[in-house]
């Protein structure tokens, strides 16, 4: 196959990757929880150049009616990339790669909400990718999670993500643009960290059998640590919660 | 089999977070049990009395629990009783026989008694498996709320207005000359002259910004004594 008009000659120099990475290195990963204050939780994920703002609306009530489910919520997502997002200008709209996506995450999130514990109602969980540098999906869904857990919705675990692929035969881990665009595989995988269940596993590209054992020991071992940055995130949100003292009133008061 | 606790009473957990292992521990609130450990299930604060752990959400929105005293908005005269938006995703049902201790002769016009969008002081009575949610008006102190005005702030702060024993609120009271009703759906209604009820207003959005505040009685206190 040709190389592409604008494709870099090489994916990896001197054993490094062309943004400076080592194989098994994630990017710089900044979340913020809680930055929507019309929304009843929301976040945003910033992983190198991949951006996205995620807010969370509910439980609520059910709109259109047909939707509800009598024994459980549910759960919506809606992905969208914003116009800027990308270097040609995105059509603003649903497409048929984002309806897929919305529905990826969608199932990817909801084996980790107690979903039974709302019946009748409806979560929304609105994503905006405000930059994409390859890794949108798996960006959104940790996102996602903690803006999940921000809206205090009852959750057996939170849901961490990154892809790992293959580039000139190597295995690395949380590709960017270029290595996405013009790499040989590329992965993504959710996970629930408390049992290491995984959520969200799809795969573009080839691969054998052992190379995709080793991504997703790889991406696993990330996961943990993308866990770790939610978790502080969350925590840092409402560290000052814990300086309360007073006892609790139970009852309301006329 | 160990007991063992893997934080500290009063610490901020997240969902999936382990809090204790062993059998002889009992999750309450929003902490869960699988297999022999004990998780928390939204973002909240641990509180180990005994053998009981429970998680106290610092955030979420308003669930109707059986017992709860809330404040609702009617958004419908049904056939048979009232419809009642109670801030949470499920709708209420006040009945006939529950909204008033009068007695009510067939035909009559319910509207007299509770029109649309008014405010109703009531108390839950039932929320069934399904989330169907019953409410009770007709014993005092709940009834129709008449003029006044109605702010809304986070469920989960609602325990620090109304403080220990009702100690908050009596206070604001007091101090204010306001009548002031605290629903624990997240909802006050405050009725006094329009100055008061603004004053009352702003002290209470104060509570909900800094409710993990220490001393805030104290601040509270100065803060009613010193615009008089």
């Amino acid at each position: 196959m040709g190389k592409h008009a604008g494709a870099p000659d090489k994916l990896i120099v001197s054993g490094k990757r062309l943004d400076g990475r080592k194989f098994n290195e994630l990017r710089p990963l900044t979340i913020k929880a809680g930055v929507i204050p019309n929304a009843d939780g929301s976040c945003s994920l910033q992983l190198g150049e991949t951006q996205v703002l995620v807010g969370v609306y509910g439980p609520r009530e059910v709109f259109p009616r047909h939707m509800t489910i009598q024994d459980r919520a549910a759960l919506e997502c809606i992905y969208g990339m914003a116009a800027f997002s990308t270097s040609d200008r995105a059509r603003p709209g649903p497409s048929r790669r984002s309806t897929e996506i919305s529905k990826v995450i969608a199932d990817a999130l909801a084996p980790a909400i107690m979903l039974e514990k709302y019946p009748r109602t409806k979560i929304d969980v609105y994503i905006e990718v405000m930059n994409a540098n390859a890794g949108t999906r798996t960006a959104a869904i940790t996102a996602a999670a903690v803006a999940l857990a921000d809206a205090g919705i009852e959750m057996r675990d939170l849901v961490a993500s990154v892809a790992a692929g293959k580039i000139e035969d190597e295995l690395v881990l949380d590709l960017f643009e270029p290595e996405d665009n013009y790499g040989e595989a590329d992965m993504p995988l959710a996970m629930m960290p408390r049992k290491k269940d995984i959520t969200l596993l799809q795969m573009d590209g080839n691969l054998s059998p052992e190379e995709i054992k080793k991504l997703i020991e790889m991406s696993m071992k990330a996961c943990e640590e993308i866990y770790e940055a939610q978790k502080a995130a969350l925590k840092e949100k409402y560290k000052v919660s814990s300086e309360s003292v007073e006892e609790e009133a139970e009852d309301g008061a006329a | 089999m160990s007991e063992k606790l893997y934080v500290a009473d009063r610490a901020i957990v997240i969902p999936g977070e382990l809090i204790a292992e062993g059998i002889e521990f009992l999750p309450s609130g929003k902490a869960f049990r699988d297999g022999d450990k004990i998780y928390a299930s939204t973002i909240g604060m641990v509180s180990v009395k005994g053998r009981v752990v429970k998680v106290i959400p610092l955030t979420g929105r308003y669930m109707p629990r059986k017992g709860d005293i809330v404040i609702g908005k009617i958004t419908a005269v049904l056939a048979g009783g009232w419809s009642v938006d109670v801030n949470s995703a499920y709708a209420a049902d006040l009945p006939l026989a529950e909204g008033t201790s009068e007695f009510i002769p067939r035909g009559a016009d319910l509207s007299r008694f509770f029109d649309l969008n008014d405010y109703v002081f009531a108390e839950i009575t039932n929320v069934t498996e399904t989330k169907f949610v019953k409410l009770s008006a007709s014993r005092r102190p709940y009834r129709r709320l008449k003029g006044g005005i109605l702010i809304g702030i986070s469920p989960v702060k609602i325990p620090r207005v109304i403080g220990k024993q009702g100690s908050m609120v009596k206070m604001i009271k007091d101090a204010s000359g306001c009548d002031v009703v605290v629903g624990q759906n997240g909802w006050i209604w405050i009725k006094g002259t329009p100055e008061t009820e603004a004053k009352v207003e702003a002290i209470i959005k104060k509570i909900e910004r800094e409710a993990h505040m220490k001393g805030l009685t104290d601040k509270i206190k100065a803060m009613l004594e010193a615009k008089e």
